[in-house]
C-alpha cells in the first residue's frame, strides 16, 4: 500500500469532521473521494496532506508513519479549490515557486517549468499573470505548480467546482489522461458523483466523517453496501412502502422497511409495450420532465411513488394517462445494508419450450 | 483618502491553521511589540492629559474650563461645528449620491478634488483664505469699504474649519454607497417611489449608520482643528479663540494644568467619536453576518 | 466608466452633480485657485530667491526628513499592529482596534502639548532618557514622533482590510510547495500588501509634511534646526509676509498634490487588478 489511513478521527469543536476512517490506496490509482458537503472529504484530504492534524488515528506514506511530519516535508502536491495561486507571480513564476525556494539549480528549474508548460498546454502564456487567464488555465497552473518538485501524490480539493459547466468535461478527460501519463497517485475529492464515477479508478465515499463503502465505480453503483451509498449514488426514488409494490408483497423482510428504486430498474408503459404484464402494476404518470436525452416519468403506484425514464424515440406518454409500471428490482435498505431483491413475477408469461 | 476608515474586525481571518500561523513565542512577541508600540504612542498621551490636567487638583480644573474666556472658546467651538458640519453633511450626501448612483464622464477626477483638502496643509487651508478676504486680499478692500469682517472673525474661522473637513462625510459615505449599488433604489423607482421617497424611504435607512459616524468624525475634526484656524482666527480671547487655540495660549502662558484640563474636554470628544464608530461598526457587522460558508471547507 | 449620462430612473442627478461641483468651487478649488494667482505677483526672481532662502531650505529638510522617517516607522509599526490585530486573538482587541483611530479623531494641538509633556526632558518618558543621552523633545526625534502618532492610522487602516481579505488557501499553497513561514510571509504574504502599504505609507508621508498642530509644541522651533515649514508659512503670515507664504506655500501645494496624484494612481491599478480577477 502507498497510502495507508487508520482509525483516524477528527472534531472541530462540537462537530465530529471525520469518525474513525480507514482505508488504503495503491500506488499510481486516482482515488475519487466522494460525498456530500460538509461530509468530511476536506477534512480527509487535508490530514493526508498534513494542514490539518487528526485528533487520533495514523497516517502512513510507503510505510513510514507521517503523523508528526510537517506538510512541508510530505511530498504531495496540493491542487486548492479556487487554485490558490500567487496573484503577483506570472505563470513561469507562480509553476516555479516550489523549486525556487527548495533553492534549486536554475537550470533545473527552467527545465522542469518548460516541461510542465508543454505538459499542461500552457506554452506562450508563461508571462501572463493569473487574473489574465481563464478558470480553465488557471487550473492548469495550479496543476502544473503542484507537480513541479515531483511530489510522489497529488491531491485535489473540488478540482473543478470553480469551472464552467461546458469546459468541465473537457477538463475531467484532460486531467484523467494526464495522471495516467504521470502515474502519480492521485486523491481528488468531488460532490459530484458523474465526476467522480468518470475519473476515479476507485471511489471513497464518505458521509458524515465517516468511510460509507470503497471500490472501483462500477463495483460501488451495483452493489451498494449502505443504505447512504445506496441512495447517494446514482438517480433513485425512495420507497416507504415497499411492500404495497407488485412483486415483493410476499417478502416478510419488507414489512416497515424502505426500499431504493433506481429509474432504470423500472419499466414503464402502455400493456403491450411491457414485457411481463403479469408482473406490473397500474400506475398513474403524475409528470413528465424532459431530461436532454430521454424522458423523466413521475409515476404514481398505489401509495407508491417512482421515477422512471423513457426513450425520446418511445410513443410519448402525457400526465394522467394510466400505465402499467414494472419494477425490475430494488434496493431493501436496513440500518446497515443495501440488499438487491429481484421481482420474483418476471417469469416468460408463456414460456415456449424447444 | 483618509475617510472610510469603517473596517469590520472579524474573527475570521484570526482562527488559523497552524501551518500558516507563526509559533506561539512569536505570536507573544509580536502582539506584546505591537501594543507597547501604541501604550507609547497612544496611551501613553492620552493618559497624561488627564494626569496633567488633575496634577493641581479637581478645584483648579473646575476653575480652568469654567473660566470666561475658556467658555466663551467653548461656545465659539460649538457655533463653528454647527456651521461647518451640516453644510459639510449636505454636501457629503449630495457628492455620494452623484457619485454611487449614476455613470457619468469624470467621475474618478471629481472624487479626486474631494480628497483634495486632505492633502492641504491646515496652515495653507488659512492662508487661502487671508488671500481672498484678508486685508490684501482680492475681496479685502470691498469688504473694508462695506464695513464686513470675515479674517479674524466668526465667518473666517468656519470657512477655514470647513475647507479642512470638507471630505469627511462624503468619504464615509461613497464607499458605503458604492457597495450598495442602485437596484434597491431602482425597484422602489419601479413600485412608484418619487424622488425624495427613495431618498428618505430606501437610501437614508441603508446608509444612516455610515452617515452618522461621517458626521461625528466631522464634527470632532471641526471642534479641534487648530492650524488653520490658528491662522484666520487672529487670537482675540474671548472673542476669536476657539477651544484648541485656547489650549494653546493657556500652554504658552505656562498654565499647563488650565490648558491640560481644557485638552480633556478635546479628548473626551475623540473619545466619544471612537465609541460611535465602534457602535457604528458593530451594527454594520449585525446586519451582514459573515455568514458565507461555501462548501465544507469553511465548515469548522 | 466612460460613456454619457447612462439613462436612469433614479432622480437628482443635475440637482446633486450640480451642488457637488458648485459647493466644491467656492469651499475648495477658487481659494485654492488663489495661491497660484497670487504668487503670480511676485516676479520669478523673487518668487525663487523666497523658495529657496536658506531658512526655508533648511525648514523643506527638516519636513521632509521627519515625515519620511515618521511614515518608515508606521510602515513597519502600522504593518505590525495591523498584523497583530487581524490576525491574532488576545484579550481587549477590540478596544486596541478603537485607539487606533484616536490620532485621528483627537484635535493636533491636544496630541501635541500631550506628546511634548511626556517627552519632555522632566516628562515621563523624557526623564528616562536624559540619562542616556537622548533629547527627544525640542529635536528633530521630537518632530518624528508626533508625525508617527498622526500617521499611525492611515498604514494601519489601509492595510488592515487587505490583510484580512487575504485568502488563507495561498498561505497553505505554498506551505504545500514546501515553504516555510518566513519564506511565506515574504514571498507570498508581503508582495500582496505592497499597494496597501505603499498607499498607506503615501498618505502618511503626505499628512505629516503638512501637520502643524501636533507638531509646534514637540519641535521647539528653531530655526534651521526644527522649524518645519508650515511653522515658517505660519510665521511669515505674523510677519505679514503674504508674498513671501504664498510663494512657500505654493511649493508644498505642488508637492502635495503630486503625492496625491500618486497615491490615487496606486489606488487606481490596485482596484483595477482587484476587480479583473
Amino acid at each position: 500500500m502507498h497510502i495507508e489511513v487508520k482509525h483516524v478521527s477528527k472534531t472541530f469543536g462540537t462537530h465530529k469532521a471525520v469518525s474513525d476512517v480507514s482505508f488504503g490506496i495503491e500506488r499510481g490509482k486516482l482515488i475519487g473521494l466522494l460525498g456530500p458537503s460538509g461530509g468530511g472529504k476536506s477534512t480527509l484530504l487535508r490530514i493526508l496532506a498534513g494542514l490539518e492534524s487528526p485528533d487520533s488515528g495514523d497516517v502512513y506514506i510507503n510505510g513510514k508513519r507521517v503523523n508528526d511530519v510537517p506538510p512541508q516535508q510530505r511530498g504531495i502536491g496540493f491542487v486548492f479549490q479556487n487554485y490558490a495561486l500567487f496573484k503577483h507571480m506570472n505563470v513561469y513564476d507562480n509553476i516555479a515557486f516550489g523549486l525556487t525556494i527548495r533553492k534549486a539549480d536554475k537550470k533545473e528549474i527552467t527545465a522542469r517549468v518548460e516541461e510542465l508548460l508543454d505538459l499542461t498546454g500552457l506554452r506562450g502564456f508563461e508571462r501572463r499573470y493569473p487574473h489574465q487567464l481563464s478558470g480553465g488555465q488557471r487550473q492548469r497552473v495550479a496543476f502544473a505548480r503542484a507537480l513541479a518538485p515531483r511530489p510522489e501524490l497529488l491531491l485535489l480539493d473540488e478540482p473543478f467546482a470553480a469551472i464552467d459547466a461546458k469546459v468541465r468535461k473537457e477538463l475531467r478527460t484532460w486531467l484523467k489522461q494526464l495522471i495516467a501519463t504521470i502515474g502519480i497517485t492521485s486523491v481528488f475529492v468531488t460532490h459530484d458523483q458523474d465526476e467522480a464515477v468518470e475519473v476515479a479508478d476507485e471511489m471513497l465515499i464518505v458521509q458524515q466523517g465517516r468511510l460509507e463503502q470503497q471500490g472501483p465505480p462500477l463495483a460501488v453503483y451495483t452493489a451498494p453496501q449502505t443504505a447512504f451509498v445506496a441512495s447517494f449514488i446514482g438517480h433513485s426514488s425512495v420507497i416507504e412502502k415497499p411492500q404495497l409494490l407488485r412483486g415483493f408483497e410476499h417478502r416478510a423482510e419488507l414489512n416497515g422497511g424502505r426500499a431504493i428504486i433506481r429509474p432504470e430498474f423500472v419499466e414503464v408503459g402502455r400493456e403491450r409495450e411491457i414485457a411481463y404484464p403479469s408482473a406490473a402494476a397500474k400506475g398513474t404518470i403524475r409528470h413528465v420532465f424532459f431530461r436532454g436525452a430521454h424522458l423523466e416519468l413521475d409515476v404514481q403506484v398505489g401509495d407508491n411513488r417512482v421515477s422512471a425514464y423513457r426513450s425520446l424515440d418511445q410513443e410519448p406518454l402525457k400526465p394522467g394517462e394510466e400505465v402499467y409500471v414494472l419494477i425490475h428490482r430494488l434496493y431493501h435498505i436496513t440500518d446497515q445494508s443495501a440488499v438487491m431483491l429481484e421481482n420474483p413475477l418476471k417469469v416468460d408469461p408463456l414460456p415456449v419450450h424447444i | 483618502m483618509a475617510g472610510a476608515i469603517t473596517t469590520h474586525l472579524s474573527d475570521k481571518a484570526s482562527i488559523r491553521p497552524k501551518h500558516t500561523n507563526e509559533s506561539p513565542v512569536v505570536r507573544v512577541v509580536l502582539t506584546v511589540v505591537a501594543l507597547l508600540f501604541l501604550g507609547l504612542i497612544v496611551v501613553l498621551p492620552l493618559a497624561s492629559v488627564f494626569v496633567e490636567a488633575f496634577k493641581r487638583g479637581a478645584d483648579v480644573y473646575v476653575a480652568s474650563i469654567t473660566d470666561p474666556d475658556a467658555v466663551s472658546a467653548l461656545k465659539l467651538t460649538l457655533l463653528t461645528a454647527l456651521i461647518a458640519v451640516p453644510l459639510n453633511t449636505i454636501f457629503g450626501v449630495a457628492a455620494a449620491w452623484a457619485i454611487s448612483k449614476f455613470r457619468f464622464r469624470g467621475k474618478n477626477l471629481l472624487i479626486t478634488l474631494i480628497d483634495l483638502p486632505f492633502a492641504v496643509s491646515p496652515v495653507i487651508a488659512g492662508l487661502i483664505f487671508i488671500l481672498m478676504f484678508g486685508a490684501q486680499g482680492w475681496f479685502g478692500p470691498w469688504l473694508d469699504d462695506h464695513n464686513i469682517q470675515i479674517m479674524f472673525a466668526l465667518p473666517g474661522i468656519v470657512l477655514a474649519t470647513t475647507f479642512v473637513t470638507f471630505p469627511f462625510v462624503a468619504r464615509e459615505l461613497l464607499p458605503l454607497m458604492q457597495a450598495q449599488g442602485i437596484q434597491e433604489e431602482e425597484a422602489a423607482a419601479s413600485l412608484g417611489a418619487k424622488g425624495w421617497q427613495i431618498f428618505w424611504r430606501v437610501t437614508l435607512p441603508n446608509i444612516k449608520w455610515g452617515l452618522l459616524y461621517g458626521i461625528i468624525l466631522c464634527n470632532a475634526r471641526a471642534m479641534g482643528e487648530f492650524g488653520a484656524v490658528s491662522v484666520v482666527s487672529g487670537h482675540i480671547r474671548g472673542e476669536t479663540n476657539t477651544l484648541p487655540l485656547h489650549v494653546e495660549i493657556l500652554y504658552n502662558e505656562y498654565q499647563f494644568s488650565a490648558s491640560f484640563a481644557v485638552a480633556s474636554l478635546l479628548v473626551l470628544l475623540a473619545v466619544l467619536t471612537l465609541v460611535v464608530k465602534t457602535f457604528v461598526e458593530w451594527k454594520t457587522a449585525q446586519r451582514e453576518p459573515d455568514g458565507e460558508r461555501s462548501g465544507e471547507q469553511h465548515a469548522h | 466608466m466612460k460613456g454619457s449620462k447612462a439613462r436612469s430612473v433614479l432622480p437628482g442627478f443635475g440637482l446633486s452633480l450640480g451642488f457637488t461641483i458648485f459647493y466644491l468651487s467656492i469651499m475648495v478649488l477658487i481659494p485654492l485657485a488663489g495661491v497660484f494667482i497670487k504668487t503670480t505677483g511676485l516676479t520669478w526672481d523673487q518668487f525663487w530667491n523666497t523658495v529657496t532662502n536658506a531658512r526655508v531650505l533648511a525648514s523643506y529638510r527638516v519636513s521632509l526628513i521627519t515625515a519620511l522617517s515618521a511614515a518608515l516607522a508606521n510602515l513597519v509599526f502600522g504593518l505590525l499592529v495591523a498584523w497583530v490585530l487581524v490576525r491574532y486573538r488576545f484579550p481587549g482587541k477590540k478596544l486596541v482596534d478603537s485607539l487606533v483611530d484616536l490620532p485621528f479623531a483627537l484635535p493636533t494641538a491636544v496630541a501635541g502639548i500631550a506628546l511634548t509633556a511626556i517627552y519632555a526632558p522632566n516628562g515621563w518618558i523624557g526623564s528616562l532618557l536624559v540619562p542616556l543621552g537622548i533629547k527627544v523633545a525640542f529635536t528633530p526625534i521630537g518632530i518624528t514622533i508626533a508625525l508617527i502618532f498622526i500617521g499611525l492610522p492611515f498604514v494601519v487602516r489601509t492595510v488592515q482590510p487587505v490583510l484580512q481579505e487575504l485568502d488563507n488557501e495561498t498561505e497553505e499553497a505554498a506551505v504545500m510547495l514546501g515553504a516555510y513561514r518566513w519564506v511565506t510571509f515574504r514571498k507570498v504574504i508581503l508582495p500582496q500588501l505592497i499597494p496597501s502599504l505603499l498607499t498607506g505609507f503615501a498618505l502618511a508621508f503626505a499628512r505629516g509634511i503638512g501637520e502643524y498642530g501636533s507638531v509646534v509644541f514637540i519641535s521647539g522651533n528653531m530655526p534651521l534646526k526644527t522649524e518645519i515649514t508650515p511653522l515658517l508659512i505660519m510665521t511669515k503670515l505674523e510677519q505679514y509676509d503674504y508674498a513671501g507664504a504664498t510663494a512657500i506655500a505654493l511649493v508644498m501645494l505642488t508637492a502635495s498634490f503630486l503625492m496625491l496624484f500618486i497615491i490615487n494612481y496606486f489606488q487606481w491599478r490596485s482596484n483595477r487588478r482587484a476587480t479583473t480577477e
